[in-house]
């Protein structure tokens, strides 16, 4: 790892971005051998739509039939299953329902199922009323009738990336954290690009810039055929309490726009009620409102009635980096050595490894080609689902920091270890859950504090100077 | 660290006041077996990391600081014989009673033939409040500040917000100033400041803008605060502030009730108990904060001695003469009402009624056994305030009802 391993001082890809599409496309050219570097501009990867979405891993069910997004989601989803337990990545089996509240939303229904087989999602079942509250007796009973997908399920968003990330690494891939794009040109054989922290070569750049992706485009190319519109998705986060409620992901009738407001167990325990839909301007913050945050939670209610005694222990957004067209927006420029992958809207999570599959594969048709390594390393990530036994189990764990979460100074600490040692507390958050509980730190920031004393970009807080 | 036992007489759940106190005096009637089990390093609770209010009062009959006091009380319960271990996390309550844990060395399990649970409580989080806006590092609840700025002597902002007036929001102000952190202003959605004077005269002292009628909408700021946004009778407006500390609106530690076989009542936010502290399962029995929010050190001391002697009343004569029955309660400006049965028999650790109400109130309360008016009083108060009913020691069906006087 690191410069001193690239022969001449090329690497030979060079992906823009360390979200979960751009953790997948390095993870999977690294793996066919090529020499990758991952620029990111933050302090920690995952900061931009990767930080906030559903967690659900999507069969494609509802995609637009034919579409590259239906392609990759159908790709994503069959390797996630593939390559997971060698990861040491979850998966809760839940399955989803799709559920009609109206007598509009009931007419849609069959046209959804016909989608969903026309999709390969083959075995969903139309269940009437009665069926659906038999399988979930806490819904609402004001459904109407709904269907189930046996294969949809909720696995951690955070986790996944991060072990594709880990993967690439374990096979030469070099992380530039703190690393903005600043610009670069193509001069016939090689990408020189500029960068926040100095030049660097690279025969191929993959731009998985999510909602900065047509400005990279831009940067790059002199162009790009989408724009983003940033379209924020608001969520409430309830108590372990309420993780009991409900078994599947409860999904409403989609439309245009989006897929709606979802409702759905965590892989930690929880359950969520979200994404709003919201287009904005601003790609780097994602304020919540407590009108929308008040009236999530009402329709959280309204769908699951025994919500109405749960505590809400945490509240977020995620921006999705939408834009004019329907379809993912993925391009190769032969000639330039340039991958533009756009408009992974808010299913990039679950078409992740099935985008990394389609790049791979445009860019081998354009004649590029590595030596794979013989030997294929699979690094597995420390688990903070529920699914299997956590650290707070084992003996030497350094005992509990996070009672909520239940995290272990030895979590901690590996956290802030190694190449991908956690830059800041929301990237520490991610790798470990501290202080994401139910007290959302009133126990714990002191001793955090304490434990990530001079390891963080931005401290918790400041031993002051007056003692 | 000695080894932890798995058998117990008595194992208590959490080392702060109640629990100290119930170890102390189990040990002073002569139970022998009393193990208390803290998940913190250090035991004591909250007011270790309390560097201000007079503690210990009652209970030492002198002022101290927490700290100290937190010490002292660990001292007494270690002297009585109690055996206290620290860092071990109860991870799950069942019948039995049998408790499993986790410790730096992994899980156990501990049989005792009673439990006590005084797990305490804990201030609303920022998301339980629905508070908007961006999430940057310097919102805090008060129980974080004072274990920043107490217990690892770091500042984690210098200009904040404080959103609340309760008692514990005055707390947050005397940390800041221990801190040399100089609070922007005190923000109360309530018309009016919720805890009782002298504590109220505090923000004027210290020159601390107090805004009442006003809450905190969102918070601004991307890595770090920056502003706070804040509606009030003027209308909307934004505050510059590096920091954000959400006071109060405690909330009992309840969480290994709540995934329990005991009975919680959503109203207390605690386990359902009876005139003698015992749970649904009469082998549990609760004392304290995670009882109810939220009352002081001393209350919670005082609470976990009488516990304690049920305890021992039990563990000799062989537990609960009846079960209890659970009280009616009639007017909707009773928020809660504990303990929620009575009836049970055994040795009275609740002499009366805790009563909170959820609005203001003016009108009569009463206390109906068996038929008969066994009390009745007069109330013209504000929510928050605990009030107080006597327990009736007659038998039969017992009502509280809450009656609004005329206008």
């Amino acid at each position: 790892m690191g410069q001193g391993s690239v022969r001449g001082g090329m690497h030979d890809v060079a992906v823009i971005g360390a979200g979960v599409v751009g953790c997948a496309i390095a993870r999977r050219f690294a793996l066919e051998g090529a020499r990758v570097v991952i620029l990111e501009k933050a302090a920690d990867i995952l900061d931009g739509a990767s930080k906030g979405n559903s967690a659900i891993l999507h069969t494609g069910f509802d995609a637009p039939p034919g579409s590259l997004e239906a392609a990759c989601i159908a790709e994503g989803y069959r390797e996630y299953l593939a390559i997971r337990a060698r990861l040491g990545l979850p998966l809760v089996e839940t399955g989803a329902l799709v559920i009609a509240w109206t007598e509009d939303e009931e007419a849609a229904l069959p046209g959804l199922i016909a989608r969903a087989r026309a999709n390969g999602v083959d075995d969903v079942a139309p269940l009437s009323r009665a069926e659906i509250l038999a399988l979930e007796p806490q819904l609402s009973p004001a459904l109407r009738a709904g269907f189930r997908i046996p294969r949809e399920h909720v696995i951690d968003p955070w986790s996944a990336p991060l072990a594709y990330l880990s993967q690439a690494i374990a096979h030469g891939a070099e992380l530039r954290r703190g690393t903005a794009l600043l610009g670069g040109d193509f001069d016939g054989a090689a990408w020189q690009l500029r960068t926040s922290q100095g030049p660097l070569r690279a025969g191929l750049v993959i731009a998985a810039a999510g909602l900065h992706g047509d400005l990279v485009d831009r940067q790059l190319v002199g162009g790009a055929d989408f724009t983003i519109r940033p379209r924020k998705g608001q969520f409430v986060v309830f108590d372990k309490t309420a993780a009991g409620l409900v078994g599947h992901i409860i999904l409403p009738v989609p439309t245009a726009v989006s897929k709606g407001v979802v409702l759905c167990r965590t892989a930690f325990g929880n359950l969520l009620v979200g994404p709003t839909a919201e287009d904005q301007q601003d790609r780097e913050v994602a304020p919540l409102d407590r009108a929308t945050l008040v009236a999530l939670r009402r329709r959280g209610e309204e769908i699951l009635p025994a919500l109405a005694g749960h505590d809400v222990t945490a509240i977020y957004a995620g921006l999705r980096p939408a834009t004019e067209h329907k379809d993912y927006r993925i391009r190769f420029d032969a000639a330039r050595r340039y991958v533009s992958v756009g408009g992974i809207r808010s299913t990039g999570l679950s078409a992740a490894l099935g985008i990394a599959g389609h790049v791979l594969r445009l860019v081998q048709g354009g004649g590029l080609a590595w030596t794979a390594p013989e030997t294929i390393r699979w690094p597995r990530v420390p688990n903070i689902s529920e699914t299997a036994p956590r650290d707070w189990q084992l003996p030497g764990n350094g005992g509990i920091v996070c009672h909520c979460e239940r995290v272990t100074r030895r979590e901690i600490e590996a956290a802030l270890d190694g190449p991908l040692a956690a830059r800041s507390l929301a990237g520490l958050k991610r790798r470990t859950r501290v202080t994401m509980g139910r007290c959302q730190g009133f126990y714990c920031t002191a001793a955090l504090a304490e434990i990530t004393r001079g390891r963080l970009a931005c401290p918790i807080a400041e031993v002051p100077d007056d003692g | 660290m000695a080894e932890l036992p798995d058998r117990a007489e008595v194992v208590i759940v959490g080392a702060g006041p109640a629990g100290l106190s119930a170890a102390a005096e189990l040990g002073a009637r002569g139970i022998r077996g009393v193990v208390v089990l803290e998940r913190e390093p250090v035991a004591g609770g909250v007011p270790r990391h309390c560097g201000h209010s007079p503690f210990g009062l009652r209970e030492f009959r002198r002022p101290m600081f927490g700290p100290a006091y937190a010490r002292a009380l660990a001292a007494r319960a270690v002297a009585a014989g109690a055996r206290l271990f620290t860092r071990v996390t109860v991870t799950a309550l069942l019948p039995g009673p049998r408790l499993q844990l986790s410790t730096p060395d992994g899980t156990g399990e501990i049989a005792a033939r009673a439990v006590l649970l005084a797990t305490g409580a804990r201030e609303s989080s920022r998301a339980e409040r629905l508070i908007g806006g961006t999430r940057p590092a310097g919102v805090l609840t008060t129980g974080a500040l004072q274990a920043l700025v107490y217990g690892a002597g770091q500042r984690p902002f210098r200009r904040p917000v404080i959103l609340g007036t309760e008692l514990v929001s005055f707390s947050a102000v005397l940390t800041c100033r221990h801190g040399g952190i100089r609070p922007v202003a005190m923000v109360e959605p309530g018309s009016r400041i919720t805890a009782r004077a002298p504590a109220a005269l505090l923000p004027r002292l210290l020159g601390i803008a107090l805004l009442t009628g006003t809450d905190v909408e969102a918070v601004l700021g991307r890595d770090r605060v920056e502003a706070v946004a804040l509606r009030g009778p003027g209308g909307a407006r934004s505050l510059p502030a590096d920091g954000l500390v959400v006071t109060g609106r405690f909330r009992p530690e309840a969480s290994l009730v709540r995934a329990s076989h005991l009975v919680h009542d959503r109203a207390t936010g605690g386990p359902e108990i009876d005139e003698c502290g015992r749970c649904s399962d009469p082998a549990f029995f609760a004392a304290g904060n995670g009882l109810r929010p939220v009352e002081t050190a001393g209350w919670c001391w005082a609470e976990g001695r009488a516990v304690a002697r049920a305890i021992a009343a039990d563990l000799r004569g062989g537990g609960p003469a009846r079960t209890a029955e659970r009280i009616a309660v009639a007017g909707d400006a009773i928020r809660y009402v504990l303990p929620q049965r009575v009836g049970a028999g055994g040795e009275t650790a609740f002499r009366h009624f805790q009563l909170r109400l959820g609005r203001p109130f003016r009108g009569t309360l009463t206390v109906t056994a068996g038929g008969r008016v066994v009390a009745r009083r007069r109330v013209d108060s504000l929510p928050e305030r605990r009030l107080l009913l006597p327990v009736p020691d007659r038998a039969g069906a017992t009502v509280i009802a809450a009656e609004e006087a005329g206008p």
